[in-house]
């Protein structure tokens, strides 16, 4: 039964990710992106990652590809024209490329772990994520809200009438 | 139960629809979402060990993943709009003032 929901939610992802690449308007591959995000949070609560679950969703399924949609609204851009590219060569290289780090990264993991996840005593409660947020990790969350600030700063400055 | 194995090939077959992605597009937008795909691939791997150790440090780092990737996605499409307004198209290969 859970292999079952593992493989529902391992193919809705893959098939989200390929729908990303194969998509030519932009704004059909970031709402595809959003399938998914929404997947992967499938996946995070079968490892018992509530918490990041629930995060996963708002934050990035609801706050950040809904900038990247509004952006792309925004902009109001044409689906994808071919005949512009010099570099399309690339492509065909690109993937041969793709599909050797592919071989790499498999045959390393191949060997990692066969063992079954075991039932463990420290879920991914939002109280255990805090307790450990706000004590072995308060100095990097606190240097978190100054790249959020830099990166808001950032933002304004780049998105300026005149550059 | 499932094993570990499954999650972090999952993770890597996505990281690689990822990284073509990046070599395949060509619209600026197209290869922040591979960068977005990427990250997915990479919290996915994270939990995955966090799981499998009884760790809570992996889902933290997951925490951080979303922060850096918040910020990316915001700096990332300013200078989307800013090239947009300067260039008029999101074609990578057409911003080539710098090259020889």
């Amino acid at each position: 039964m859970i292999e079952a929901i593992f493989f529902l939610f391992a193919a809705l992802a893959v098939g989200a990710a390929i729908n990303v690449l194969v998509q030519k308007h932009v704004l059909y591959s970031a709402l595809s992106l959003i399938v998914l995000l929404v997947s992967m949070s499938g996946l995070f609560i079968l490892l018992e990652a509530d918490f990041l679950a629930v995060i996963n969703v708002i934050v990035y399924a609801g706050a950040i590809m809904v900038l990247f949609v509004f952006v792309i609204m925004l902009l109001n851009l044409p689906a994808d024209e071919d005949g512009a590219d010099r570099l399309r060569w690339l492509k065909f290289l690109g993937i041969p490329m793709a599909l050797f780090l592919l071989f790499m990264i498999l045959a390393t993991l191949w060997n990692v772990g066969s063992e079954t996840l075991v039932e463990r005593q420290t879920a991914g409660t939002p109280e255990a994520i805090g307790r450990s947020l706000f004590t072995d990790y308060l100095l990097p969350f606190e240097v978190t809200s100054l790249l959020i600030l830099i990166a808001l700063m950032g933002a304004v400055v780049f998105a300026k009438k005149e550059l | 139960m499932i094993p570990l194995n499954w999650y972090l090939i999952l993770s890597a077959v996505l990281f690689l629809l990822g990284v073509l992605g990046f070599f395949v597009k060509r619209n600026i937008i197209g290869l922040l979402l591979s960068v977005e795909i990427m990250l997915n691939a990479v919290n996915l791997t994270f939990v995955a060990f966090s799981s499998k150790n009884g760790q809570i440090s992996g889902q933290v780092f997951v925490f951080f993943v979303l922060v850096v990737a918040a910020a990316e996605a915001a700096v990332g499409l300013a200078l989307v709009i800013a090239m947009f307004r300067n260039r008029e198209t999101l074609n990578v290969d057409r911003s080539n003032l710098l090259k020889w």
